[in-house]
């Protein structure tokens, strides 16, 4: 699907510091673009493991690729917003708690690098998530897909767990169909919003099985208010990270979200006439395997056993 | 790249120029004369690179030329850094950083290039107080024992000769009559900018017979400079810029395609 032409345009990436290949730039951001637009996330699950693997130091690739994933879900929220699809109220809790969330991420993220540790923990907290999210989500579309075969209609599920609707002080979530806490989506916010800044993603992939399977939201608005709490909270980390690290490259951003942005249009035109199921089957087996492979990729021997890090001029 | 042939045939020339008076003495040593193709390399939006020309001619006392050819090495070293080497080793299945040595001062950049190799014109001990070549570096590690130290350098250098931060050529200095010298360095695209210096050594009978130095600044200019410079100083500024382009790129995307 992604081909590469021997064309070569090199652009020198002034915060990043090295040059790269601009083509070969759009053309990530244009594959991840149209994974985003096919199954509905932001896609920064595979950009930055991507970017870190075609040279750009890790912590320009997790800043870039948040700003990336502001630009590629923009155009989707707005979309779900002029259909109502958006809960406003809960969006904005969500975002104010991944706001906090990415302030304590920031404060992780710099200890595990002063100990050295930062490739690896991220690498177990992708392999770990990802393995969650894609088993779940395969578990769920095979039994609905059988379901659909044999014509049987799916049962209603019991929701809301224990622990979140014991929070106190209710607030009324109209499109989302919830009557709870704000707490409850504060810390969920929270939760992600750690993940979001280590990791570099929108957290989209993680956000909607957690709202619809924990707080039991109405499906109709999942989408959407995750979008919209992404578009936020990944510009709150975009600035967190411009003003903190100093390690947005804004050249990298703008060459990934060239090719993301009309990636993400292919993608969602194609995404209208194929089966919601299937996609999000298809989707479960790319993360199993993305998971799989960075999992192999921690226990095979590096072939230089010794790394370099700069500490200071 | 432009002839400098000109150029060395009035270095030629001026080899040959008696040296001024009471260099009648046989201990007077020969001088080197160097120039750089360029005196500063501008890292533009378009930088893949460069290759710096390092040229120069040795005047001898007399201006007689020696009976046995002598050697030349050059070598181009970047702004000091000081770095943490991390070593990893199987943990539970996994590869993961265990253990780890701290150098004070570490070029952040080193090439070398020599007529023939450094062990066949000096020993060890010059090509060490010299640092002639990557492996004879000092880098001032802190702490941990002189065996532990050792395997690290090791491994720190292998990581920077992969990045093409580091390396060597024996045969990279071209000596033309015992008198003329150049040699192509090739600077990759990620480099760290800063001020370079490059030294060039006259090597005769095993010592070093003399030595001179020039400097090259490598810096951002233009464009990448300006966004480096706004993301340094103007972070906030540059944090809105990011994230307003992100929205209107994405924003733009879908207006246009929805047509």
């Amino acid at each position: 699907m992604l081909v590469v032409k021997p064309f070569r345009m090199d652009i020198y990436l002034p915060i990043a510091e090295l040059s790269v290949n601009a083509a070969v730039i759009v053309a990530l951001g244009f594959a991840v673009g149209m994974m985003s637009g096919l199954f509905g996330v932001g896609g920064g699950f595979l950009t930055t493991p991507l970017l870190m693997f075609y040279g750009i130091p890790p912590a320009v690739a997790v800043a870039s690729s948040a700003t990336q994933v502001t630009g590629s879900s923009v155009s989707g929220a707005m979309a779900h917003f002029r259909r109502g699809g958006v809960d406003v109220k809960m969006g904005a809790v969500l975002v104010a708690g991944g706001v906090v969330g990415a302030g304590i991420g920031s404060v992780i993220f710099r200890a595990l690098q002063n100990i050295g540790q930062i490739d690896v923990t991220i690498t177990l907290i992708y392999v770990f998530f990802l393995t969650l999210v894609g088993v779940s989500m395969l578990v769920e579309t095979t039994r609905t897909l059988r379901r659909q075969a044999t014509g049987q209609k799916a049962k209603k599920s019991k929701r809301r767990g224990s622990i979140l609707s014991a929070l106190p002080g209710r607030m009324r979530f109209r499109a989302a169909g919830l009557y709870i806490s704000p707490l409850a989506p504060f810390i969920i916010g929270l939760l992600v919003g750690v993940l979001t800044f280590v990791m570099g993603i929108g957290g989209g992939l993680i956000m909607v099985p957690v709202l619809i399977y924990m707080l039991g939201m109405s499906v109709t608005a999942v989408v959407g208010t995750s979008l919209f709490q992404i578009v936020f909270t990944t510009a709150a980390i975009t600035l967190l990270h411009a003003v903190q690290s100093k390690t947005v490259d804004i050249v990298l951003a703008a060459l990934l979200l060239v090719g993301g942005v009309i990636g993400a249009q292919v993608g969602a035109r194609v995404a209208m006439n194929l089966p919601a199921e299937k996609l999000r089957m298809a989707l479960a087996i790319l993360v199993l395997v993305v998971a799989i492979r960075l999992l192999i990729g921690l226990t095979w021997q590096p072939e230089n056993l010794y790394s370099v890090d700069v500490v200071g001029m | 790249m432009r002839s400098l042939k000109p150029l060395f045939v009035l270095l030629a020339a001026l080899c040959f120029i008696p040296a001024p008076a009471g260099a009648q003495d046989r201990a007077i040593p020969p001088r080197l004369i160097a120039d750089l193709s360029q005196s500063r390399i501008d890292i533009v939006y378009t930088f893949a690179g460069a290759e710096l020309l390092v040229f120069g001619a040795v005047q001898y006392a007399d201006g007689r030329l020696p009976e046995e050819s002598p050697d030349v090495v050059i070598v181009v070293r970047g702004p000091p850094q000081s770095i943490t080497v991390r070593r990893k080793s199987r943990v539970l299945g996994l590869w993961l950083n265990t253990d780890s040595v701290r150098f004070e001062t570490a070029p952040s950049f080193f090439r070398a290039a020599s007529s023939r190799p450094i062990l066949d014109m000096v020993d060890e001990r010059t090509a060490a107080i010299f640092e002639l070549s990557p492996e004879f570096l000092q880098l001032s590690p802190t702490g941990a024992d002189p065996d532990k130290v050792a395997t690290f350098e090791e491994g720190f250098l292998r990581s920077r000769i992969e990045a093409a931060l580091y390396g060597s050529s024996p045969d990279g200095v071209d000596l033309v009559e015992n008198v003329l010298y150049q040699a192509r360095i090739d600077i990759p695209s990620a480099v760290p900018v800063g001020t370079y210096t490059v030294e060039i050594h006259l090597i005769q009978d095993g010592e070093v017979a003399a030595s001179t130095t020039r400097t090259i600044d490598v810096e951002k200019s233009g464009f990448e400079r300006d966004v480096y410079v706004a993301a340094q100083r103007e972070s906030l500024a540059y944090g809105i810029a990011s994230v307003a382009l992100a929205l209107i790129l994405g924003w733009t995307a879908s207006a246009v395609i929805r047509r």
